[in-house]
């Protein structure tokens, strides 16, 4: 795999910026009522990297992934303990407003959600409620580029006025990653974002992921071990809501420390 | 045999078919139920079903269709010449059909025999002092030719009802044979009561449409009549209401503009009270409060449903036209001598509108909580606040369910009549003045039909115009709303 140099040279990078983390999280438990599906996460995602949360279907990669933007607030029976904090700030302290939390760390759904508006409100959507753009032809710049970004500018340039409801799924969950990268988050997390995509639209997306690597951290949630070694730096494994283990991605797959992030990375469990 | 005897005795029949099936099919399996085609059961519906169809069938269309039958022999009999000027063959028939009456009443007290009372050479003066004796009603108009007419009606029915009786038990009783004949192992009873249950629910869902149809039809009917006598035009352009009642003398004025008028004012009244209210109060329900501010609120916003509209219209005589008067009224608060007396639109309409409040807010409510919550968390997700959410997403997306649920609340409105008679009063004003009584089409129909009415006069056969009109406008209401609300419904999956 060409990943192993390439691999190397981040490493180098990142040693760089060994204190730069965006978002670390300490001693994070997450019940949903008596169900205790995160215990004891502790976790460190660093700026400018993409971070891949891996693990069997169930193991709360989405909940833990909920956690970073405050989205299980929306759950009423789901309770968050431990610490997790944004740029050395406590994300839950009480000062944090959550929908100001939420425009900095944005997120793609695992289910495409557009809003039933036009595919050019849909994207328009984050950058007229935070007032990113001062006339329409800013507003129309920002569209294009981040359709371009979500890999569907092609496909719908001719009708942005047709609803977002009515494209296919793998167009509106691409819809939905325009949507969010349009409200220019400082962090991005996706969660299972490719997984109704074709391989040239997975292609577009992963391309997309890295180049947002450039200026933000993005973390994604993926089934296929290969694009967690194809577009992340950092990889975490998760299971049964604890986080087995957590590094460098060239090293999990290559040589993990634990058993079972072995077996599953293997295919022996999952 | 009165029919009461005759419904019991299909149904003993069809007990007995069910039983006598039912042991037929297991007789012939040999007792080994799993030999059957059908649970054994089925066996008995089917035969069942057999005798009541038909049995229940043919005895309903008998009793549809012997009195047309007689009817028309009967009316054969009456001569022209016995139809008076002024008079009509329906109402000698009318008066052909009390003296049936009254001879059987007079027959019941013994004071004419069944032998006299089928005699033909009988005189018509002879049974005219009898039936008064019985203390039946009789009047001039029993002539020979009449008295005859009766006598035969009378002979006719009973026949019929004899030949019924006899007709229904023998179709029972073939329903009977034919189902056990065919109850053997292999029978296939199972579907044909599948067969049976699926026309069952035909029928009740035709019951629904026919009477529907029929209710139409008899506006219908009765709007043209009404048309016959009073000029479309006059009634449709015209813009005063004032009917005069026969006797009173004068010719009526039966213009539906002043009608039509309070009608719209008072529901847009009403529905400018109920709408932002209603559709507020679904929001923070829906959306803000807690579960257990919802578990309260929402029976308590329920209960206004509950209140009979006469206690709103109560409350609109005696609270809300006061209030409105001291506050709008001469003298009042203001100053501004707008209303002159409790009644007006705006009591009404402030009143209907309270009535309505729980109507939009539970089919808001209802709406609202069907958009998905993925298309909130989209929206949470891109940091937009909760309000920012439901104005942009919410509510667009339950729009075409909401404005179905106005629409609705608008055609209760246009038909609601107790709040107006008591709220707004029964003066037919064109105005713009919502300060001033006026009154609606509803009220109206009740009170062209309160009292002693001539169903033949243009006065009282105005309501069925009126009903026509109001009929047509809520049924275009709930088209439109049906088809606002479906057409955009499935835009969310
Ligand atoms: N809204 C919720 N209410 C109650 N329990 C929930 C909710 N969401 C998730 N859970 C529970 O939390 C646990 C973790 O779920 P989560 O969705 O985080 O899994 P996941 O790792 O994302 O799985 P997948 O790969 O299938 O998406 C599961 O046991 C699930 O039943
Ligand atoms: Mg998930």
């Amino acid at each position: 795999m060409e990943g192993g140099l390439v691999n190397d040279m981040r490493t180098i990078q990142r040693t760089d910026q060994m204190e730069d983390m965006k978002i670390s999280a300490k001693d994070v438990n997450v019940y949903y009522a008596d169900n205790h599906a995160i215990k004891d996460v502790n976790v460190e995602i660093e700026d400018k990297t993409v971070t891949a949360f891996i693990g069997p279907s169930g193991c709360g990669k989405s909940t833990f992934l909920r956690c970073l933007n405050r989205m299980n607030d929306t759950i009423d029976i789901c309770r968050v303990e431990g610490d997790i904090l944004l740029d050395n700030e406590d994300i839950y302290d009480a000062r944090i407003d959550p929908v100001q939390l939420r425009a900095k760390v944005g997120m793609v759904f695992q289910k495409p959600n557009p809003f039933p508006k036009s595919i050019y409100d849909n994207v328009a959507y984050g950058p007229r409620i935070h007032g990113l753009a001062n006339t329409k032809a800013e507003l129309d710049e920002i569209v294009e580029t981040s359709l371009r970004r979500g890999a569907i500018w092609d496909e719908v340039k001719d009708r942005l006025d047709a609803p977002g409801t009515g494209l296919s799924g793998g167009q509106q969950q691409r819809l939905c990653i325009a949507r969010a990268v349009a409200t220019a988050p400082e962090v991005l997390l996706m969660d299972e974002p490719c997984s109704a995509l074709d391989p040239i639209a997975t292609a577009q997306v992963e391309e997309l992921i890295d180049e947002l690597r450039q200026n933000f951290s993005v973390v994604i949630v993926t089934h296929s071990m290969q694009q967690a070694a194809r577009v992340s730096q950092n990889t975490a494994f998760f299971h049964l809501g604890e986080l087995v283990e957590y590094g460098e991605t060239g090293q999990i797959f290559t040589t993990p420390q634990d058993s079972r992030t072995e077996s599953y990375i293997t295919g022996r469990i999952g | 045999m009165p029919i009461f005897w005759l419904v019991t005795l299909i149904l003993v029949i069809a007990a007995l078919g069910y039983v006598l099936a039912r042991s037929r099919a297991l007789a012939s399996a040999g007792g080994n139920r799993s030999a059957l085609h059908s649970l054994p059961s089925y066996y008995g519906m089917n035969s069942g079903l057999k005798i009541i169809v038909p049995g229940f069938g043919l005895m309903i269309l008998w009793l549809l269709a012997q009195p047309l039958y007689v009817d028309s022999v009967v009316s054969g009999m009456i001569p022209d010449a016995e139809i008076k000027e002024g008079s009509s063959r329906g109402l000698l028939l009318a008066e052909l059909r009390r003296t049936a009456e009254g001879i059987d009443l007079a027959i019941s007290k013994n004071i004419m025999d069944e032998e006299f009372a089928r005699n033909e050479s009988t005189e018509f003066a002879d049974m005219t002092a009898r039936l008064k004796d019985a203390g039946a009603v009789v009047t001039s108009s029993i002539t020979q030719p009449i008295m005859r007419g009766a006598q035969e009606l009378r002979v006719l029915s009973s026949t019929g009802r004899w030949l019924m009786t006899m007709a229904v038990i023998l179709v029972s009783l073939a329903g009977l044979f034919w189902s056990l004949r065919e109850t053997n192992a292999e029978f296939r009873a199972r579907n044909v009561v599948e067969q049976g249950v699926l026309a069952l629910l035909i029928g009740a869902a035709s019951i629904a449409i026919l009477t529907t149809i029929g209710i139409i039809l008899s506006l219908i009917f009765n709007t043209v009549e009404f048309f016959k006598l009073y000029p479309a035009m006059d009634f449709f352009f015209g813009v005063e209401w004032a009917p005069s009642f026969s006797g009173r003398g004068g010719a009526s004025e039966l213009g539906v503009l002043p009608l039509l008028w309070g009608t719209l004012y008072i529901s847009i009244v009403a529905l400018a009270v109920a709408v932002p209210i209603g559709l507020f109060a679904a929001i923070y329900l829906s959306e803000y409060a807690s579960n257990r501010v919802r578990s309260i609120a929402k029976p308590l916003l329920e209960i206004l449903a509950g209140i009979p509209t006469i206690v709103y219209g109560l409350f609109a005589l005696l609270t809300v036209g006061p209030m409105l008067v001291s506050v709008f009224g001469d003298g009042g608060a203001l100053g501004l001598n707008w209303q002159g007396g409790g009644r007006a639109v705006m009591t009404a309409g402030l009143v209907m509108g309270i009535m309505l409040i729980p109507f939009v807010s539970s089919l808001s409510d209802d709406i609202i909580n069907a958009v998905p919550q993925a298309m909130r968390d989209g929206s949470y997700g891109l940091g937009a606040t909760q309000s920012e959410t439901i104005k942009q997403v919410v509510l667009p997306a339950a729009l075409p369910g909401i404005v179905g649920a106005v629409l609705l609340a608008a055609s209760r409105a246009i038909g609601e009549t107790m709040i107006v008679v008591l709220g707004a009063g029964a003066a037919a004003r064109l105005s713009l003045n919502p300060f001033e009584a006026m009154t609606t089409v509803t009220a109206k129909i009740v009170s062209q039909l309160t009292g002693d009415s001539d169903f033949a006069s243009p006065e009282a056969l105005v309501a069925f115009a009126l009903g026509m009109t109001l009929f047509v406008l809520t049924l275009s209401l709930n088209v439109f709303a049906l088809y606002i609300v479906r057409k955009y419904q499935e835009q969310y999956d």
